[in-house]
């Protein structure tokens, strides 16, 4: 048992989960926003490392760990709303190429402005859990306090996300204004304020992705361009698993993470980004709408 | 009681309303009729507060709902089923249901069992998703929605298109039971005139965006020229 737990395919398979959940967030948090809105934000990793700056760079030494999350959250929360209401609001009906210039424009304008105020120059983040492997018989196992911390936390939220849209109010109002805004409308539905509140919880998603994949001790650190990478991951994995599928997406994205790290290992690091590229073209050549969306399943 | 006076709406230089006057009683069905094209759509549309008037009044009791977003229109009691009847495909019957509840302040439970009772056929299907049910289902799903939320004004948009004369018949009969056992006040948008016009207590007959007729149904069905020239009944 102990060696084929601290194996080479389980090594590549712990490593690529951890990445894995951090696309599938990435992944839900895009599919939240073209769901409701329509609209493809080029600026959701841009948002949320934002955000992570006000939290734990404005407030370094002053709050622990956890303060400096609900900060951080507080503020991927103000940004996204605001960012929807001042924004993209005037953007809903325009020819896409609108909100795609404007948003790739506010993804430039958020980086040159974070690095104007906090520098280039990568912050480490405090470590609420030890970013050292467990050992097991003498081993190193590919499992950390903090990457099973990551893991838990990204399976956590993904897990309420879907609650919320499953089995709440709210979620019940959030899922009708993105199917059929005029209808809820006619029923009561406030969709102005529920779109913002969209907004408002894809950039919270974001932001806890942002602090994971910030932190952890072997992490470079939080820079403007911290999720550029993973943004482009994140990308992929929700084209695979279809725009209008979050579990489709949050699949993709633990598959192409753990894809990836097998091709990491096992052919070359440099070929990681083509593998995921050759993947998200069969998929979309095989499956245009992605993988798991349903070709019935479509905005009213 | 919906009273709705020298309305006028537009679309660019076209005018889809002209200058249309005349209220809808509370308890009474209100047959609005006329072919493709006079403002019939357009006129339920203004109400709900999707399309703002150019000019005139459109009021509810005595509150003006001109200028009120259309969710607030909804929260004061109007229920409005689309043309096309609007219901979610993606939702269950039960989930379209519980949206249409939501904004009221209504018993859920209570509410889901009247309407299985009204129309046994939701009942039976409520875990189905809406998309799967006949056109006539659909109809009746859109119609208990609107009535789930207990409201005082209806508005029905072509509730009969594309439904078998059966389907059409109960379906009147549907309407004219909910407004002898309630204060419920309709507005019926209706081609089928005929229909429209053996239940309505009151008929407005719209041709090009004017108001070519606003008299009791009784009067409008005994017209020999609105029934030839405007609602193409011929016998």
């Amino acid at each position: 048992m102990d060696p084929f737990l601290t194996s080479r395919i389980v090594s590549d398979i712990l490593g690529g989960l951890t990445n894995g959940v951090t696309y599938g967030m990435v992944a839900l948090s895009l599919v939240l926003i073209w769901r409701s809105t329509g609209i493809l934000n080029f600026a959701q990793g841009a948002m949320p490392m934002f955000a992570t700056y006000i939290g734990f760079v404005v407030f370094a030494g002053h709050l622990d760990y956890w303060a400096c999350v609900g900060i951080s959250v507080l503020a991927a929360a103000a940004i996204g709303g605001l960012t929807e209401r001042f924004l993209v609001r005037g953007l809903y009906g325009k020819p896409e190429i609108n909100p795609i210039v404007v948003m790739v424009g506010f993804l430039i304008v958020l980086e040159a402005v974070a690095a104007a105020i906090w520098s280039t120059t990568p912050k480490s983040l405090p470590n609420p859990f030890s970013a050292f492997d467990w050992h097991l018989a003498g081993k190193p196992l590919t499992l950390s306090p903090f990457t099973l911390y990551e893991i838990v936390t990204a399976l956590v939220v993904m897990i309420l996300v879907a609650a919320l849209f499953r089995f709440t109010k709210l979620g019940l109002q959030l899922r009708a204004s993105a199917l059929a805004p005029e209808v809820s409308r006619l029923l009561g539905v406030r969709v102005g304020r529920l779109l913002t509140l969209g907004w408002m919880l894809a950039t919270v998603v974001g932001v806890i992705t942002t602090i994971l994949v910030s932190g952890g001790g072997f992490s470079s650190g939080l820079t403007p361009q911290v999720m550029d990478g993973i943004f482009a991951y994140g990308f992929i994995a929700a084209a695979i698993g279809g725009l209008e599928s979050p579990v489709g997406a949050i699949i993709a994205g633990v598959v192409l993470g753990i894809v990836n790290q097998f091709v990491d290992d096992f052919v070359n690091s440099n070929a990681v980004i083509i593998v995921a590229l050759v993947v998200l073209i069969v998929s979309l050549m095989i499956r245009p709408s992605g993988v798991f969306t349903k070709s019935a399943q479509r905005r009213v | 009681m919906i009273t709705i006076d020298d309305l006028t709406v537009s679309f660019g230089a076209v005018q889809a309303l002209r200058h249309v006057s005349f209220v809808a009683e509370t308890g009474k069905i209100t047959a609005v009729l006329g072919a493709n094209g006079a403002g019939k759509t357009t006129l339920l549309r203004t109400i709900s507060g999707l399309k703002e008037p150019k000019t005139g009044t459109i009021r509810m009791d005595e509150r003006s709902l001109v200028g009120k977003r259309t969710e607030d229109i909804a929260r004061l009691g109007i229920g409005h089923v689309p043309e096309g009847r609007g219901v979610i495909g993606e939702f269950t019957v039960e989930e379209n249901l519980r949206l249409g509840a939501m904004m009221a302040k209504v018993n859920l439970q209570r509410g889901l069992e009247e309407q299985y009772v009204q129309f046994p056929v939701l009942g039976e299907r409520r875990k189905q998703h809406a998309a799967k049910l006949s056109g006539g289902e659909r109809q009746m799903l859109a119609m208990a929605r609107a009535l789930i939320a207990k409201p005082s004004v209806l508005l029905l948009d072509e509730p009969s298109l594309g439904l078998a004369p059966l389907v059409t018949a109960q379906l009147m009969h549907t309407i004219q039971a909910l407004c002898e056992t309630s204060d419920l006040t309709v507005i019926l948008v209706e081609q089928n005139a005929r229909s429209a016009l053996r239940i309505a207590h009151h008929a407005v007959v719209l041709h090009v965006g004017k108001a070519v007729a606003n008299d009791t149904a009784e009067n409008v069905a005994a017209d020999d020229n609105l029934r030839q020239y405007y609602l193409g009944l011929v016998e």
